[in-house]
């Protein structure tokens, strides 16, 4: 049972993530990947991480994704949808690169010997990463706050126009 | 019939791949950005499955840390992208060469 709906689960992920990198328009790259990730959400529940999994659909699915598709409206507007078609050699070697790396994973899993081990219920709940996070990875998770906080600062500094620019902008359009 | 630890490294292993993929073939810089987010997530699933079968939760706070991580580098990144088009009216990296030279 648990088997079936992983292979189910892995080929949805599979067959959507193909689909983000092979779609010619950006808007279906990006519903494909907010599948992906809902697959990915369902694997971490399989394997006990429910936290995770909520995160997983909060962050990514949610929160990630709709600056994505924000931008991509943003951007779109103004009839850039046109891009696109790297030369077929690119493709090629990018496909080919892809493949080796695949081939280098394949090896490394050769050398992986872990015991399967029963599944701890304990691991994964709210309460178990909270302890983990509060107690033994403090430091970093206030570290992960400045880095947000800088990243928010980042980001109004690099987008907000200028005054004079924007004068200028208007002057444009008028 | 429980599914073992290395299904789940094959399915991160090949997930990865396709982002590797992306980001090479790909021009349009959003793509290769979901391309590298595609690549984060891979990752992540590589450490719960850890996790799960070391029985350990510190794989678990790690992914946290990961999706800390990712998102400031989406507001970063989609904010350097709409900088640039507001330069070029163009996200494609191929006609982006202002540091080339």
């Amino acid at each position: 049972m648990e088997l079936v709906l992983f292979i189910i689960t892995s080929l949805v992920a599979l067959v959507s993530a193909f689909m983000v990198i092979t779609r010619r328009t950006p808007i279906s790259s990006v519903l494909y990947l907010v599948l992906t990730f809902f697959c990915l959400a369902v694997l971490y529940v399989m394997l006990g991480a429910q936290f995770i999994a909520a995160m997983q659909i909060i962050v990514y699915a949610g929160a990630i994704m709709v600056l994505f598709l924000f931008v991509l409206m943003m951007l779109s507007q103004r009839g850039a949808q046109t891009w696109e078609s790297a030369g077929p050699m690119r493709k090629w070697l990018g496909f080919a690169a892809a493949g080796g790396i695949l081939l280098v994973a394949a090896t490394a899993l050769q050398s992986v010997s872990v015991t399967d081990a029963a599944l701890d219920p304990e691991i994964g709940t709210v309460s178990s990463i909270g302890e983990a996070l509060f107690l033994r990875f403090l430091l970093p998770f206030e570290v992960a706050s400045v880095l947000l906080l800088g990243a928010i600062i980042g980001v109004v500094a690099m987008v907000k126009r200028k005054p004079e620019q924007q004068t200028e902008a208007e002057g444009d359009e008028a | 019939m429980t599914v073992s630890l290395g299904w789940y490294l094959a399915l991160s292993a090949l997930l990865f791949c396709i982002g590797v993929a992306g980001v090479l073939t790909r021009r349009n810089a959003l793509i290769i950005f979901m391309s590298i987010e595609l690549m984060l997530n891979a990752v992540n699933l590589t450490f719960i499955a850890f996790s799960r079968f070391l029985t350990n939760v510190d794989g678990q706070v790690f992914v946290f840390f990961v999706m800390a991580v990712a998102a400031a580098e989406v507001a970063v990144g989609l904010a350097i992208i709409v900088t640039i088009f507001r330069h070029k009216e163009n996200v494609d990296i191929d006609k982006v060469n202002l540091m080339k030279w």
